[in-house]
């Protein structure tokens, strides 16, 4: 884009700036400062008295043994933690793949076939955006109890002898009450992309004798490869966080997720450095996807602009 | 049989019905949560007769005689319009300073907010929980620090929404009225700002939204019961011992995001009447999100 500099003459250098700077303040002092505090936490002192953790400012004093202690317990002889990591990454990975499964086929149907329903079909994609996540999960409590509706359907209908205790540690519930609770992200990210994808290459492909299942495997799919990968990774992230789905849907520790790791810390006292520790951690393994997200989303805006 | 496989064009019946069907799956449990609102038992699975008990009949347990349940939908409430109030104009400013200014240090800061959209918010939460304990003391848990720490997590929206917009609108409209003799300032307000609305409001309806169902950021930073909103409440007594009392407080909540949303969606198509029929359809709006 050839940008006439002329503007530049009339306007003080410190113009757009100036707007920048308020947000760039709020960032700085609620964004930056905060893992600053974290880092001097995780890496700081315990109260000999109280155990409650001493933020150590000086990065030259920093101590890593919050972290020895932390993965002693992940990977020690009774790393009491460890499963909850394993968990994790078997619940996510099931669940957004699950996610992308049921996701990719809705998501194909309102771009390519909706036609005049589009906008409504829209609307009730869009809608479990603006239903509570706690409503959605206390939905499926009411439902999943053990005198719920779907105990009293399966009995009724003689899958089940007798009413199963869904809510009572179950990995199935918690998987299933992940996708329930971020299916929505996945959709939007394939709808998106999915929506880009130029009609007349399909249409060129159809022409040229390729048959549906062609046209899709060869055209379709590697030209959505971008907005799958953008859902698996809004839909992970949030995942990978997640300790309320399952204190919801099962509360039990046999399906403990680092969430929970992180809020069980946070809610015991003298635990604090333990918390901190976890934060970073997750950060570490998390940033890999999230640097891809934010890298494919500027690429995706800068093409956009062009 | 075999002609119908064979046809190219056949409409593709087998994915219609799982759209339906993800729909029913999507939309079910909701309306039936919702519906047991309404229920004139203490059951939240059987049905025992329609009424109103728990949202106002009911002298003690309904939503407007518990004080409880009532201070928890007010705070909601409150929350949400602070956050909007706040990050909006923090957002819409962040957004236009960073496109034009386009330094090493903007990028950083572009980054920086990136971030903040991504990363899972019990990290932030935990980050921000500290600082407010730790090292910015004067700053109590409760509703500032909810409302310090919602800004921070809902800021990325309206910026991202915002440069989105700009970059469709380029420079070329206010290069115009300044070389038609507008100062910067007057360039900004009346061609580049009218020109924002839509994404503004965008934004605005989203945040509104989107506060109004946080949880975790705002349970770590609430200071007591009565700083917590309806979420935290729903969490806190949906294992426990819940009444239809609680199915009516999520109702509520649904019907003020709808509601924000309806709204929103209204504005938002009369902002965008002169355009392109595209961008004021559920489409436009939805590409906005």
């Amino acid at each position: 884009m050839a940008t006439s500099d002329r503007a530049g003459a009339w306007r003080p250098r410190w113009f757009w700036p100036s707007f920048a700077a308020p947000g760039m303040a709020w960032l700085v002092v609620l964004f930056l400062l905060p893992f600053y505090v974290v880092l001097s936490i995780a890496f700081g002192a315990v109260d000999p008295l109280f155990r409650t953790p001493v933020p150590v400012w000086n990065p030259v004093q920093w101590n890593p043994f919050q972290f020895q202690l932390l993965f002693d317990r992940i990977f020690g002889p009774d790393g009491f933690l460890g499963p909850a990591f394993v968990r994790t990454f078997a619940f996510v990975a099931a669940a957004s793949a699950l996610c992308l499964l049921l996701a990719y086929p809705v998501a194909y149907y309102v771009t390519r076939y909706a036609g005049r329903r589009k906008g409504l079909l829209l609307v009730a994609l869009l809608a479990p955006f603006w239903v509570s996540y706690m409503m959605r999960m206390l939905a499926w409590v009411n439902l999943l109890e053990s005198d719920g509706m779907i105990n009293r359907l399966l009995v009724g209908i003689g899958v089940l002898g007798e009413p199963f205790p869904w809510l009572a540690g179950q990995p199935v519930t918690v998987t299933l009450g992940l996708v329930y609770g971020y299916i929505p992200y996945m959709v939007l990210a394939l709808y998106a992309g999915l929506d880009r994808v130029d009609q007349r290459l399909l249409e060129a492909a159809r022409d040229l004798g390729a048959s549906r299942r062609r046209t899709f495997a060869l055209v379709t799919l590697p030209l959505s490869r971008q907005a799958i990968l953008a859902g698996l990774v809004v839909t992970a992230l949030p995942m990978f966080g997640d300790y309320f789905t399952n204190d919801l849907l099962s509360g039990s520790p046999r399906t403990s997720m680092v969430g929970n790791l992180v809020n069980d810390a946070i809610g015991s006292p003298g635990q604090g450095g333990q918390a901190a520790a976890l934060v970073l951690v997750m950060m570490v393994i998390l940033a890999v996807p999230m640097l891809a997200y934010i890298r494919t989303t500027g690429q995706a805006s800068r093409e956009a602009g062009r | 049989m075999r002609r119908w496989l064979t046809d190219p064009w056949r409409k593709p019946r087998l994915l219609e019905a799982l759209v339906w069907g993800y729909l029913a799956w999507s939309v079910l449990p909701v309306a039936i949560a919702v519906w047991f609102s309404f229920n004139a038992g203490r059951s939240r699975s059987s049905w025992q007769g329609f009424s109103l008990r728990w949202y106002w009949e009911d002298p003690v347990l309904s939503v407007w005689h518990d004080p409880d349940l009532q201070r928890a939908l007010l705070h909601s409430l409150r929350l949400a319009v602070l956050t909007t109030l706040v990050a909006v104009p923090l957002g819409v400013a962040f957004a236009i300073g960073l496109d034009r200014w386009r330094g090493r240090l903007a990028a950083g800061f572009n980054f920086q907010m990136l971030l903040s959209f991504v990363l899972p918010e019990i990290i932030l939460a935990v980050a921000l929980l500290f600082l407010f304990t730790n090292l910015l003391k004067a700053v109590q848990l409760g509703t500032i620090a909810q409302l310090l720490g919602l800004v921070t997590f809902q800021l990325s929206y309206p910026v991202i929404i915002c440069r989105a917009r700009l970059l469709s609108i380029g420079n070329e409209y206010e290069e115009a009225a300044m070389d038609l003799g507008a100062s910067p300032v007057r360039a900004l307000r009346h061609v580049l700002l009218p020109l924002l609305w839509p994404a503004i409001f965008a934004s605005a309806v989203l945040v509104f939204a989107d506060v109004i169902d946080d949880f975790v950021l705002v349970r770590y930073l609430s200071a007591d019961a009565a700083s917590e909103p309806m979420s935290v409440k729903i969490y806190n007594s949906a294992r426990s011992s819940p009444t239809p009392a609680l199915n009516a407080l999520a109702t509520i909540m649904l019907l003020s995001s709808l509601l924000a949303v309806a709204l929103g969606f209204g504005v938002y198509r009369r902002l965008t009447r002169g355009e392109r029929s595209k961008e004021s359809t559920v489409e436009g709006f939805a590409a906005q999100i």
